[in-house]
């Protein structure tokens, strides 16, 4: 193996790993204002929403493929269907409206 | 197996009950990794570069924006500071996890702490609190075996997956990301449904200047700070 990309990966990995490590192993969040604690549980649902849009609208030439395909990720989670259904079932409707369009 | 003798069995519970939750996650990397292993080719790394790269860094976006950098000949430091700059976004996700984990030992954290992606993190983080160690561990564990696994399926045969599978599984991840958000709606009402509203459109906003990884980032604290604002207007209001 060529060793500078031995170095760059090595190096990559070391500075991925390391925002990941430190607050885990630093934060003592018990006696932090309630007011950044309550921040820090909400991030989740922040992220999901901007991880959803807009990259949703560009995973295709047309933004209506990504949409329709969310669509149809809404309407499954909405019916209580679990996670691998929601994403095999957005997959699958994705699939046959190529095969037919 | 020295780790499996102090494990108990609630532990290993959470652990397998992890392991099923990753499922989607592994799902949904797959046609990412296909596709990060035959570009890895087409870059000139070798099998065992990409594999490496994958089992090592464990982050799509930056290992995409590697290849790209390495196309163009940039150089190592160049490389690595980008890197740092697309995945410094997990320091404000591995902050959220700490507040909604059980603090578990510190071997534990440091352990699942490396497989601290965003979809790791957003399946680990929106399951019942406290998030137990051993679960947010197997979800990564899954995630990252699809990952490293397909990265290598990707090198040696990515050229033989029909295009219609690797283009309708694009939307696997998303749909992931919605499958997540709508039972925190459904039970938890129009607090999820605002933040994710506020994430979105600062995201869609920001990402006009910044890059993805700084846009998710700053959409992220923006909402979570515009909301504790308006909540609090909200409450003192209500006082008076």
């Amino acid at each position: 193996m060529n060793m500078t990309m031995l170095g760059i990966i090595i190096g990559m990995g070391i500075v991925t790993y390391i925002p990941r490590l430190l607050p885990l192993l630093t934060l003592q969040t018990e006696n932090w204002p309630g007011w950044s604690r309550r921040m820090l549980a909400r991030v989740p649902y922040a992220v999901l929403g901007a991880l959803i849009f807009p990259g949703v609208l560009y995973i295709h030439d047309s933004i209506w493929f990504g949409i329709a395909g969310g669509a149809v990720a809404v309407c499954l989670a909405y019916l209580g269907a679990p996670l691998i259904a929601v994403v095999g079932g957005s997959i699958i409707f994705l699939a046959v409206i190529q095969l037919v369009v | 197996m020295e780790s499996a003798e102090t494990l108990n069995s609630t532990e290993i519970n959470w652990f397998r009950r992890g392991i099923a939750a990753g499922i989607p996650i592994a799902f949904g990397y797959m046609p990412v990794a296909v596709t990060f292993g035959l570009l890895a080719g087409a870059t000139g790394l070798s099998g065992s570069e990409a594999v490496l790269m994958s089992m090592l860094v464990f982050a799509g976006a930056a290992q995409y924006m590697a290849l790209s950098m390495m196309a163009l000949g940039s150089g190592a430091a160049e490389i690595i500071t980008a890197t740092f700059i697309v995945n410094f976004r997990h320091l404000l996700m591995s902050a959220s996890i700490r507040e909604r984990a059980e603090v578990g030992s510190k071997r534990s954290r440091a352990l699942y702490g490396f497989f601290l992606t965003d979809e790791v993190f957003a399946v680990s983080s929106t399951s019942e609190l406290p998030v137990r160690s051993h679960y947010i561990t197997g979800v990564g564990m899954i995630a990252y075996g699809s990952w490293v696994g397909f990265t290598g399926v990707g090198y040696f045969a990515g050229s033989f997956l029909p295009g219609l599978l690797t283009e309708s599984m694009a939307i696997a991840l998303y749909a992931l990301f919605i499958a997540l958000l709508i039972p925190s709606v459904k039970k938890e009402g129009k607090v999820v449904i605002r933040l994710a509203f506020l994430g979105a459109v600062f995201n869609a906003v920001f990402q006009l200047w910044l890059s993805t990884g700084w846009s998710i980032m700053s959409a992220t604290i923006l909402a979570v700070i515009v909301y504790e604002g308006i909540d609090q207007k909200i409450i003192r209001r209500g006082q008076t």
